[in-house]
């Protein structure tokens, strides 16, 4: 018999895995009807999800560890029992703003490092701050770009502004000079450099190599209920991903992500998002690991991607420190629930260094947190 | 003991939808003890956090599907400008109202330690008003596809009329009874036949 799964999804490249597995049949091998919905916003989504109008969703990792803190809304019990993709996110700057950063070092498209600093010497010189946009306060994309931006001395809460742009208006807020830059998934910035409006300045995955960039987010009530369901959802999107990860299927994959239905972008960009190629201003690098789906035991949920989120929620005051919620972030990536349904599944990755080479710790996080001079304190941030 | 008006601020792009909002809500605080109620509207997202401010309402009222509401919300959680309103969920106390709102593509965002009744009522006007809504759509709709379908059924009749060289009465009934015979609507037979007719008949002299 079959029965139905219903997904909500921005449309954005990573939401590859769930359109792999129903368009590609691993779904119905499984016996389920995946029913996918597009969602035009991440506030769309959180509620539709939170209320139980579907049953799972594509998500930013840090949008069901916010959901299950009770941070900046209701709270709501997640899980997270499977990891959609690692990577996928870039920074993109300004053209003329690149132009700029240039003066100070002709090399800062080199390393994210020197982009960094360049960009801090553009931010002192200036009378009024930039704004760069990113997607939602709990995403990868807000964090990504904030400890960049702090890790070369700007303060994202006081030298610049940072504004919250759904995907898919990235860019044209970009070529309406509204925003400086931003950090998003791709194809937005591949669009951007394909349109000369910007340039790559860093990826996630020279940030934090292998960082959980989507997940699927289950509500626990759901998990708990359709135990069955979740465990053939879960072994479908293992084979999706597995497929997807497969650069022989990158051409069908994205045919289908390009329908309208999904993401309504041309092809070519969406190959060029998942072969990795990336046009760095005007040298183009392919970078095998910018995103991946299954290799390295990507889809193998992790406590310490659960609490990386606790720790950039804590460093960026949006949360006040502790041990209890910090102990809930990391329990609910549940990789029970992904070895229960896929046997096979591999131990799981060595943590990698990020690119200032300081070691995320998930055992100690306040130790972890000291090594950073900038930071936004929770009484701060919820002063009025 | 006079009370503040309540201050409420409809952000929307459809002029239509928050012209017949606006004035639910303006019918609903003149009844009762409601108290009375202001309600503004902001069409575009232009320039967004300086005007919501100058507002500074009680109560946000958004379509769901607006796709400004992650820019909506990452600007409550870091503004100092504005009051901070936070998503209508985070009171779970009334989760039917909740339900309702979503079913009916509501959202809104409420300033801290507004009475739960005075939400709950707004809410409910803002419900109804975009069901309303929702009605004269589905009926405007409805009356311009009608008027399509009869323009195309007319298109074929003359079509059949000149093919037998019968009456238009005549056409009209073949036609039905066809689409009934087919299990179809007249105007979907209507429509295969005049595209049938481009087809088949004298093109424009080309070939």
């Amino acid at each position: 018999m079959t029965e139905r799964v219903v997904a909500a999804f921005v449309p954005l490249v990573d939401c590859a895995v769930l359109v792999a597995a129903r368009e590609q049949g691993f779904a119905a091998a499984e016996g389920l009807e995946l029913t996918l919905v597009k969602e035009p916003s991440w506030a769309s989504l959180r509620d539709h999800l939170s209320l139980g109008h579907v049953d799972c969703a594509h998500a930013l990792a840090p949008l069901p560890v916010a959901l299950t803190l009770g941070v900046g809304h209701v709270r709501v019990d997640c899980v997270v029992p499977f990891v959609l993709n690692r990577g996928g996110n870039a920074i993109t700057l300004a053209a003329a703003l690149v132009a700029e950063m240039k003066t100070f070092d002709p090399d800062a498209l080199a390393t994210p490092e020197r982009a960094g600093a360049a960009l801090a010497a553009a931010v002192r010189r200036r009378e009024a701050p930039l704004t760069l946009g990113m997607v939602f306060p709990f995403s990868n994309h807000n964090f990504d770009l904030r400890y960049w931006l702090a890790a070369a001395g700007i303060h994202p809460d006081r030298d610049v502004r940072l504004v919250a742009i759904p995907p898919p208006l990235m860019v044209d807020n970009l070529r309406a000079g509204l925003v400086d830059g931003f950090c998003v998934g791709e194809p937005w910035n591949s669009r951007a450099v394909a349109e000369e409006l910007g340039s790559i300045v860093a990826t996630q995955s020279q940030l934090f190599p292998g960082a959980a960039e989507k997940v699927l987010a289950v509500r626990t009530e759901f998990a708990e209920a359709a135990a069955d369901r979740m465990t053939r959802l879960l072994r479908a999107l293992d084979r999706a991903a597995a497929w997807a990860d497969d650069a022989a299927h990158h051409a069908i994959l994205a045919e289908h992500l390009a329908r309208p239905d999904y993401l309504g972008v041309p092809r070519p960009l969406i190959e060029a998002a998942l072969s990795g190629r990336l046009r760095f201003g005007a040298s183009s690098r392919q970078d095998r690991d910018f995103m991946y789906f299954h290799r390295s035991a990507a889809n193998l949920p992790s406590a310490a991607d659960g609490v990386w989120s606790y720790a950039q929620m804590v460093r960026w005051g949006q949360l006040a420190p502790s041990p209890r919620q910090q102990r809930l972030a990391g329990a609910m990536f549940r990789s029970d629930l992904y070895r229960r349904s896929v046997p096979v599944a591999g131990p799981e990755p060595p943590p990698s260094l990020s690119f200032d080479r300081i070691a995320f710790s998930a055992t100690d996080v306040p130790a972890y947190l000291r090594r950073f001079s900038l930071q936004t304190p929770f009484t701060e941030f919820h002063a009025l | 003991m006079s009370r503040r008006p309540l201050r409420i601020l409809i952000i929307d792009e459809n002029a239509v939808r928050a012209a017949i909002l606006e004035e639910g809500l303006r019918g609903a605080s003149t009844g009762g003890d409601n108290g009375t109620l202001e309600v503004q509207h902001i069409r575009d997202m232009a320039n967004v956090l300086p005007r919501i401010a100058a507002v500074d309402p009680d109560v946000i009222l958004i379509d769901l599907e607006n796709p400004s509401r992650d820019t909506l919300e990452q600007m409550f959680q870091v503004s100092r400008v504005a009051r901070r309103p936070i998503a209508m969920f985070v009171d779970k106390s009334d989760s039917a109202t909740v339900q309702a709102a979503i079913d009916a593509g509501v959202s809104a965002y409420v300033v801290d330690g507004l009475r739960k009744e005075r939400v709950k009522s707004i809410l409910d006007v803002t419900i109804s008003r975009f069901h309303a809504f929702d009605r004269l759509q589905s009926e405007l709709h409805q009356a311009k596809s009608a008027l399509e379908d009869r323009k195309i059924i007319d298109q074929a009749k003359a079509i059949v009329m000149k093919q037998r060289g019968c009456t238009e009465e005549t056409a009209y009934a073949l036609l039905r009874r066809t689409a009934m015979n087919q299990n179809r609507k007249i105007a979907d037979l209507a429509r295969s036949l005049v595209a049938a007719a481009a087809l088949l008949g004298p093109g424009d002299g080309d070939d």
